[in-house]
């Protein structure tokens, strides 16, 4: 009995508030805008009986996601999401890797401290994390001050609000899931293989090719997920740092929702989302999986 | 051997000034006398105090507290269930669909996440309002406590439960007086987690919240897209401070307890 | 005089107190234990002994409650245990990994079974400070488990599951955890306890020493079956099949072929070679294939052929293993065939008699061997 209670509780909790509001998303992706409240049509009639439920299934229809793939603002919003996420992953990966390595090769007892410095801007707000940039990017801003004060440029760069500002966002807030994964996997590789590639002829560089790179590609590829996955479905980044031109599908969700207030686009948008992040997702699991099962 | 040189040391300053310069300057300039943000004009404190006149920061700080507290007590019991459910649940009916719902939430965009509770709410004539925000922050939060808890239950020896069992203790009892003391430090962390979420989510809470109730976030994000502001820098550091107080604090507990079963598992293996 | 041998399983009076009545244990498709049938008495010092994976584990845990049996009965005290959880058993268990509670000290740890039953203060005080004055821990009462020593844990753990005063204690590889030299005294302590508090004691181990220092009887155990049950000094001297004589000690195992003569057997074991003679209790019909199992300490060495050992043979020594008090030599007969043999070093080093490639005469008496059914 104790079991079931102890099984049925979280079961039924996530049940209600993940998997059913889920399924409502995708019931209302499949109905028709209405200028009523809530504004979407039809709406499902349980005391109707089986009719109520056949009627309700037959004015469902994909009108919504054909509309998506007929304006180009959603079309254009999904790629170039696909396309900012990728290349801030790329960049977090270039940023991170030094950092993650100089950590591993870091004398013992500094480790823990640098683990933790890593480890604070997580617990620290992300909003204000995020905030913080304005303030450097602006046209007035810290950046553009130093730069000119030092010569380098004579006008202000415009960077706040171009996608520039995107992928220096997106790398700074996630810069710790890069490193945290590969630093693990850098942490546990056994020095004294570089020093046999060595010993067997190879260069520092090329030791670090042939034996560094491979070694931590579980750390690299877990990494380049933690950071992608999240980047795609991005919002407050975009919203705060990138211009009006910067496409990011959060961020048309959130107006098609918000300002718009066209729901069944909004959860059409959410469905495809979705979709493209199973992809990822799947890819990432796998990864783990596999790691794991050499672990063992 | 391991061979920190100055490339290892360079990328690593480097790497720690990205990350910690903005906030720096963020702190900085909270102190800043002139409303100009970029511009330095003296040392004041005077936006902290204006901060503490603001009623409506207050007001959204306060729902904060209370959203974030009753959020990660809720999801700290929940998400202890869950994880003692995947690790010790054995099979049961429909456990894949539990396992895959304890770890969608931790990669579904916020958006999404939001945009669904917020339809359920409306579809089921919820009024929105804290109540609401709590139970859409209970809801992912208790995931990310369910997999910092099973990974310290993964790696619990399963014979000090036998053992308890052994010795008298009905199931619950034994969970209770021996497990749930054992992982302790990891649901402290769980409950940590989930309440620093809940104080930093924004997304989810702008699709839950109500009028009636507006956290911090909220408030913060409606402020800042209008453009930096020294109130939100008094307010940005105030946080900042807090959280690393906390974690150094929390660091520096658990270096000092483990250092402190090192020396004891020494002293023991000498006198043997 | 008869009355001081403790051998409860002679006695067709006695009452088991544990019985296993045709229990099988299957984990899906493998069988842990098949069919197995087997009664434990009170008091005993009853060894499981078996490589890893004979299921000797899951025997005990079914004792204790934490598996179920699939099929059959298991009793203890006459009462059948099937749906009776772990923690409504009158038995206890020491764990392998000692299980020690880490956040409770050492004297909490001990009364921790005392307190789920609900006793008064005073005497579950007084019951821990006996435990503790039992194994020798009275200094160490107020230390959390990780600041003691791995002897001293395991001491905690035996007091603590003795504590309860079970009529059964369970103990899974108890002394697995010690290095050798205090395994060795921790046997003695052991037996010393077990004797004390006259518990019934039931240990599972793969260490075929410990089996045969502590138990009263053991119980040899391969792929979920009992092969032989008997005395330490009945399951060596007198092993019921190659694999026990094999697992237990040292052994040379020689094949042959038995021919009937008077009290004993002729062993026809290779072409031109005189047979061997073996008495013993088995019976072989003309012709049968056997094989003969002899301890390498009753192999005697020597330079001339013996006039007064039933069976003796010429071979030459190949390897010879220096073991300080002993030496074992290995000894290649005309056909091949290696035998091992042991003598005691009596005399120093350098005066050996016996050297590699040296020619010498095996010889043993016709009771020295066992002859086994192939």
């Amino acid at each position: 009995m104790r079991r079931f209670i102890l099984i049925a509780v979280p079961y039924l909790w996530l049940l209600a508030l993940f998997l059913v509001p889920f399924l409502i998303v995708l019931k209302i992706s499949l109905s028709d805008i209405a200028l009523s409240i809530p504004p979407y049509t039809p709406q499902l009639d349980l005391s109707a009986g089986w009719d109520g439920i056949k009627s309700f299934l037959s004015e469902l229809d994909f009108e919504n996601f054909t509309f998506l793939t007929q304006d180009p603002l959603y079309w254009k919003a999904y790629v170039s999401s696909l396309q900012i996420a990728a290349i801030s992953t790329l960049l977090t990966l270039l940023v991170g890797y030094p950092i993650a390595y100089g950590m591993a090769q870091a004398p013992d007892e500094w480790r823990p401290t640098l683990l933790l410095l890593v480890i604070l801007p997580f617990w620290t707000s992300f909003l204000i994390r995020v905030y913080s940039w304005i303030g450097i990017l602006s046209n007035e801003g810290f950046l553009n001050q130093f730069l000119l004060w030092t010569g380098i440029i004579s006008t202000p760069l415009t960077i706040l609000n171009t996608n520039t500002a995107v992928y220096i966002g997106i790398v700074y807030t996630y810069l710790p899931f890069m490193i945290l994964p590969i630093y693990s996997a850098l942490e546990k590789m056994d020095g004294s293989l570089l020093e046999a590639a060595e010993d067997l002829g190879c260069s520092r560089l090329s030791a670090f090719w042939l034996i560094t790179i491979p070694l931590s590609k579980a750390g690299i590829i877990a990494g380049c997920f933690l950071v992608f996955i999240p980047a795609l479905g991005e919002f407050v980044i975009p919203s705060l740092l990138g211009g009006s031109d910067t496409l990011m599908i959060g961020k048309v969700l959130w107006e098609e929702f918000f300002s718009n207030r066209d729901w069944p686009v909004a959860s059409a948008v959410a469905v495809i989302l979705l979709l493209i992040l199973v992809i990822p997702i799947v890819l990432f699991q796998r990864n783990e999986q596999k790691q794991r099962e050499m672990d063992q | 051997m391991r061979r920190f040189s100055w490339f290892n040391a360079t990328s690593l300053t480097l790497g720690f000034a990205f990350l910690y310069l903005p906030m720096i300057i963020l702190i900085i300039y909270s102190f800043n006398s002139s409303r100009l943000v970029t511009v330095w004009a003296g040392f004041s404190t005077q936006w902290y105090g204006a901060l503490l006149q603001n009623e409506s920061f207050l007001d959204a700080a306060w729902v904060t507290v209370q959203v974030a507290v009753a959020s990660s007590t809720i999801a700290t019991v929940l998400g202890t269930m869950g994880a003692y459910v995947l690790v010790r649940g054995g099979r049961f009916m429909g456990r894949t669909v539990f396992s895959g719902m304890i770890y969608a939430p931790l990669v579904m965009p916020e958006v999404i996440t939001g945009l669904s509770l917020l339809l359920l709410f409306i579809g089921i004539g919820l009024d929105r309002g804290i109540f609401t925000i709590v139970l859409a922050h209970t809801t992912f939060s208790m995931c990310f406590v369910s997999v910092v808890v099973s990974s310290r239950l993964v790696s619990f020896d399963k014979s000090l439960e036998e053992a308890a069992l052994d010795l008298g203790c009905t199931p619950f009892d034994a969970f209770r007086l021996v497990t749930l003391p054992i992982i302790a430090p990891a649901v402290i962390s769980g409950w940590l987690l989930a309440f620093t979420l809940s104080l930093d989510d924004l997304v989810i809470a702008s699709f839950t919240a109500g009028p009636s109730a507006t956290t911090l976030p909220i408030r913060i994000f409606s402020a800042v897209r209008l453009g930096v502001s020294p109130e939100i820098n008094a307010l940005s550091t105030i946080m900042i401070a807090i959280v690393t107080i906390g974690v150094i604090t929390a660091s520096i507990i658990t270096k000092r307890n483990s250092l402190a079963q090192q020396r004891d598992e020494q002293a023991a293996a000498r006198t043997a | 005089m008869a009355q001081t041998v403790f051998a409860p399983w002679d006695d067709p009076q006695a009452k088991p107190l544990i019985q296993f009545r045709n229990v099988t244990k299957r984990f899906g498709e493998f069988t842990a234990i098949e069919n197995l049938t087997q009664d434990i008495y009170e008091r005993e010092f009853f060894s499981l002994l078996g490589p890893s994976g004979c299921g000797k584990t899951t025997l005990m845990r079914m004792l204790a409650g934490f598996e179920n049996v699939t099929e059959g009965q298991i009793l203890i005290a006459g009462q059948d245990m099937a749906n009776v959880p772990p923690n409504k058993r009158a038995v206890n268990m020491m764990f392998q990994s000692y299980a020690l509670f880490p956040h409770l000290s050492v004297w909490e740890n001990i009364a921790f079974g005392l307190k789920r039953e609900g006793k008064p203060k005073a005497e579950i005080d007084a019951r821990v400070d006996e435990m503790l004055r039992l194994t020798r821990l009275v200094k160490f009462a107020k230390r959390k488990p990780h600041q003691i020593s791995g002897g001293q844990r395991q001491r905690v753990a035996l007091a603590r599951s003795l504590a309860k005063a079970p009529k059964l204690l369970l103990l899974d590889e108890p002394l697995g955890a010690l290095d050798k030299k205090l395994r060795q005294d921790t046997q003695f302590e052991l037996m010393d306890i077990q004797e004390k508090t006259g518990t019934t004691f039931v240990i599972v181990t793969h260490d075929q020493e410990e089996a045969m220092t502590v138990s009263s009887r053991v119980a040899v155990m391969d792929e979920g079956r009992i092969i032989q049950v008997a005395t330490p000094a009945q399951i060596y001297e007198a092993p019921n099949c190659v694999y026990v004589a094999d697992f237990i000690g040292e052994v040379n195992i020689i094949d042959g072929v038995a021919t009937s003569d008077g009290d004993g057997y002729r062993i026809a074991w290779a072409e031109g070679q005189e047979p061997f003679f073996a008495k013993t209790p088995n019976s072989f019909s003309e012709g049968q294939r056997c094989h003969i199992a002899i301890r390498p300490e009753k192999v005697a060495i020597s330079a001339e052929r013996p006039d007064d050992m039933a069976n003796a043979v010429e071979g030459q020594i190949i390897d010879i293993a220096y073991l300080g008090n002993i030496s074992t030599y290995h000894v290649k007969l005309t056909n091949g065939q290696m035998i091992k043999a042991q003598a005691a070093n009596t005399r120093r080093l350098s005066r050996r008699s016996f050297t590699w490639e040296d020619r010498v005469w095996l010889s043993w008496t016709d009771t020295a061997a066992v002859v086994l059914e192939s």
